[in-house]
């Protein structure tokens, strides 16, 4: 089981926050395709200039290996301040 | 060196206050304190809510901190951030630098504020009459973080 989670604008995109995958594909590009493919908003959405995927809130390349027990968290643009 | 990530509001003069304390060492203390305003662009604001992801927000300001005290001769560091729903006039941020020497001081405080303009990780969205509007950082807001590159 893995976690997902869509911080700022990708939430209201997604329409959630957090969601748990019970078999998550083996790849962050993979978990991108799955995404798109159930919604083609969001697909669109983490495809967008800036976004960041994070593992175990480690940041990581676009085409890193997940699996059960991960936590990925999708970044768009960070603003504080 | 402290990092705090909090929905609690927060008073600016008291954590001032605390922060100077007892610091006989230091020749100046430098503060910034970051307001949420009533308008954006000459558009009314009535709510701004930030978003955060506890357990990687913090330790990536502590990062900021730590790459501040490497850059100027500063002697300790404090940056308090909010989240959540935040109010017009509520402060959202407040970052300290204490030195020896001032200038540290103040570009310490400079170089955190727009470190976490365009690096830290939160997320602003903006209530209006027009509705919901995320906010991501200004051109300018980038220009200004190039300064210490």
């Amino acid at each position: 089981m893995a976690k997902v989670l869509m911080l700022g604008r990708l939430r209201d995109v997604a329409g959630w926050r957090e969601r748990t995958l019970d078999t998550p594909p083996p790849t962050l590009s993979a978990l991108r395709d799955l995404l798109a493919r159930e919604d083609p908003a969001l697909g669109e959405a983490l495809a967008g200039k800036g976004v960041q995927a994070a593992v175990n809130k480690a940041v990581v390349r676009a085409d890193a290996a997940i699996g059960p027990g991960d936590e990925i968290a999708f970044l768009p643009p960070m603003s504080g301040g | 060196m402290t990092v705090r990530v909090q929905t609690e509001p927060f008073d600016a003069g008291a954590l001032l206050t605390a922060f100077s304390a007892g610091r006989l060492t230091s020749g100046g203390i430098v503060s910034f304190t970051g307001l949420a305003r009533e308008t954006t662009d000459g558009a009314a604001v009535a709510n701004l809510e930030l978003d955060a992801y506890p357990g990687f927000t913090e330790p990536a300001i502590a990062a900021m901190e730590a790459e501040a005290l490497e850059r100027f001769p500063v002697q300790d560091l404090l940056v308090v951030h909010r989240y959540g729903p935040i109010r017009p006039g509520e402060a959202i941020v407040f970052v300290a630098a204490a030195a020896e020497h001032r200038r540290a001081a103040f570009e310490a405080a400079d170089f955190l504020m727009d470190y976490l303009k365009t690096r830290a990780p939160f997320w602003k969205k903006e209530t209006g009459p027009g509705g919901e509007r995320w906010i991501e950082p200004r051109p300018s807001d980038y220009d200004d973080v190039k300064r210490w590159s």
